[in-house]
């Protein structure tokens, strides 16, 4: 039933049985179908721009004294990792007869990324954004309308990407037939997690490969990634969950500081819950109201972790460590100096770690650079006029 | 015997379940709500425990919710609140809610602080079948409470078998594909809540969802033992007059007197 120990399942109101339902039974066979693949691989290969280069970043491995590769999502077509699962759900709803997508997005990279595939098989899209992030992140609005999505504020509780997740939740529950829900991360009912793992896992098969042309051996002794919901942490993570060898780092954001009360380090601060339809780790009050986050990246300002996350955090084979909004704009800081590489500001937090661990010199360290900064610009900026 | 099953035993249609929110739209209007709804002719009352994130309803009930929390509403408050509260309320009540606040409370201990204080039935739209039969609906049952599944437009009839024979109150027919207080149409419905009554169910059926006047309860009831109507009552409750004036009002707009 879609569970990881004791994290994950399916909690949701009868209204979105069938049609979880529907994905829960037909996901896997239309995913495996050789045709199905082969549409789903050449996207990718033609449209993203995969295989997104394994990059031994020389100058950073330097300074860290130690073997630093870059998985550079941050090259892939509308500049995150996002996409790789966008197509694939995009192909999986027309599969199941879907006329209309509906998504969720926070600072509107799943937003656009779920709008471009939209346009590319001329299917409606409607995307549900928070009130007070359509405001913070007026370009990609401006993307996604211009890429044909109607974008929705969602004006309910905090107005921002919990609550652009609740209103899209309950659009489906209004338009049960023709809908599918493209949701953007590893969270959500069963099968969500498992599908969006399932799409974003191309990151770490390719990881595979391409660090055994690189050194001979295909297994790395590090695995580092941001994690919000946690989508590239799961892709990234994928193929070594079973390789005991391979430590799985996850960094989350502190914001302000664990213990700041601004702050969106989930693992950290989070209690078993349900939230969004699974049982995962959620920040919530003692009487169980799920609280507001903080992060200075927007995609990383979420509640929740996805129960796989969750399940890693438990049984110890993750681990976790965090980074606050100063951390993070440092490393993307040294990041762009050292390595002509402007990261996305979710990525900074996994960059901030690199001085934390401490790596032997003959390790391989993969960095997930889950996306470009281009998307952060003004937070950039900011952080430039004050220094 | 249990409030709702005795309710049924004695009234076998046009019952009235109204809903209301708990704080809301003040934190101490909760029993005088309830006093109101049974003084003035509802059969039932479906008591909603406020939660952040209430994904199947709409905006009116949100709203609702949000208000209670900010009035200072908690379970621990609702249970003080209803420690006496069968001294003056006589039918029975349905304690409405998600899994998550119950979850943090302690299931158990949330079931058992329920009974202890009178409380008839649950509806807690995100705990689904698989869930209840595995984990929780033995502590439900443990502790007498009564247990009330959905069914909606798009469950299959086999399904709604297995729902019923699960309900041990009645089973909550949604009227349409929806968050609570739609506008959609009932009359597109007809089929459904014929199959319904054709079906031969265990339980007695309440329609729910997008009742708001005489027009739509009077339809639903034909169909079903009676509706159940929630956002019309809460937006009547923003009304100026006494909760027991406004309610009053509502309620014979409802039921045609």
């Amino acid at each position: 039933m879609g569970y990881y120990g004791k994290f994950g399942g399916a909690y949701i109101p009868e209204m979105l049985h069938r049609n979880v339902e529907e994905l829960k039974n037909r996901y896997l066979t239309i995913m495996y179908d050789p045709k199905f693949q082969k549409s789903f691989r050449d996207l990718l290969k033609d449209y993203v721009g995969r295989p997104t280069p394994l990059y031994y970043a020389e100058r950073l491995s330097k300074k860290y004294r130690t073997n630093i590769y870059l998985k550079r999502e941050d090259l892939c077509h509308t500049g995150a990792h996002k996409i790789n699962n966008t197509i694939g759900q995009i192909l999986l709803a027309l599969e199941l007869g879907k006329t209309r997508i509906i998504a969720e997005t926070g600072a509107g990279q799943h937003g656009v990324a779920t709008a471009t595939v939209c346009a590319l098989k001329n299917i409606r899209c409607v995307i549900y954004m928070g009130e007070k992030d359509i405001e913070r992140q007026a370009p990609n609005v401006a993307r996604m309308r211009m890429l044909g999505a109607t974008v929705i504020p969602a004006k309910s509780g905090s107005r921002t990407l919990k609550d652009a997740t609740n209103e899209a939740i309950r659009d489906w529950i209004n338009n049960p037939l023709d809908t599918h829900y493209i949701i953007g991360s590893v969270v959500g009912p069963h099968p969500y997690p498992d599908m969006v793992a399932r799409f974003q896992s191309v990151i770490s098969e390719e990881i595979m490969w391409q660090l055994k042309k690189h050194t001979g051996s295909s297994l790395p002794e590090y695995v580092v990634a941001c994690v919000g919901g946690g989508s590239n942490a799961a892709g990234a993570f994928y193929h070594f969950l079973d390789e005991h060898n391979v430590k799985l780092v996850a960094v989350e954001a502190a914001g302000l500081g664990i213990s700041s009360g601004y702050s969106a380090a989930t693992t950290q601060l989070g209690t078993p819950g349900i939230l969004h339809g699974s049982k995962s780790l959620v920040m919530q009050t003692e009487d169980g109201q799920v609280t507001e986050p903080h992060s200075i990246s927007a995609g990383l300002d979420y509640p929740g972790i996805g129960p796989m996350h969750a399940n890693l955090f438990e049984s110890g084979r993750g681990e976790f460590m965090s980074a606050t909004d100063e951390e993070a704009l440092q490393a993307s800081f040294e990041v762009a100096k050292l390595e002509g590489i402007i990261p996305a500001l979710e990525t900074g937090h996994a960059f901030s770690v690199l001085g934390k661990i401490k790596f032997k010199e003959n390790d391989n360290v993969i960095v997930c650079l889950s996306g470009r900064g281009d998307k952060d610009l003004a937070t950039y900026m900011k952080a430039m006029e004050k220094n | 015997m249990n409030r709702i099953t005795e309710l049924f035993n004695n009234k076998k249609s046009r019952i009235l379940n109204v809903y209301c929110t708990a704080g809301y739209p003040l934190l101490n209007s909760t029993l005088e709500i309830m006093k109101a709804l049974q003084e003035n002719g509802a059969d039932m009352i479906e008591l909603g425990m406020p939660y952040s994130d209430p994904l199947a309803d709409g905006p009116v009930i949100q709203a609702s919710s949000a208000r209670g929390i900010e009035n200072g509403m908690t379970i621990n408050k609702l249970f003080t609140d209803l420690k006496d509260f069968r001294k003056d309320i006589h039918v029975p009540v349905i304690l409405m809610g998600y899994m998550n606040p119950a979850l943090q409370f302690g299931f158990e201990k949330f079931c058992a602080k329920a009974a202890e204080a009178g409380i008839d039935g649950l509806i807690l739209p995100d705990l689904p079948m698989y869930e209840y039969e595995t984990e929780f609906g033995e502590i439900i049952n443990k502790y007498g409470l009564k247990f009330i599944f959905l069914v909606t437009p798009e469950t299959s009839d086999e399904r709604i078998n297995m729902l019923d024979r699960l309900s041990t109150g009645f089973l909550y027919a949604v009227s349409s594909s929806s968050t609570t207080g739609n506008e959609k149409s009932m009359e597109q419905q007809l089929g459904y809540f014929k199959k319904l009554q054709e079906m031969k169910l265990n339980n007695p059926v309440l329609i729910g969802f997008g009742i708001k006047n005489s027009e739509t309860f009077n339809a639903a009831c034909k169909y079903s033992n009676g509706a159940i109507i929630g956002t019309a009552y809460i937006k009547a409750l923003e009304q100026n007059g006494s909760i027991n004036s406004v309610t009053k009002n509502f309620i014979d707009g409802i039921v045609g007197k």
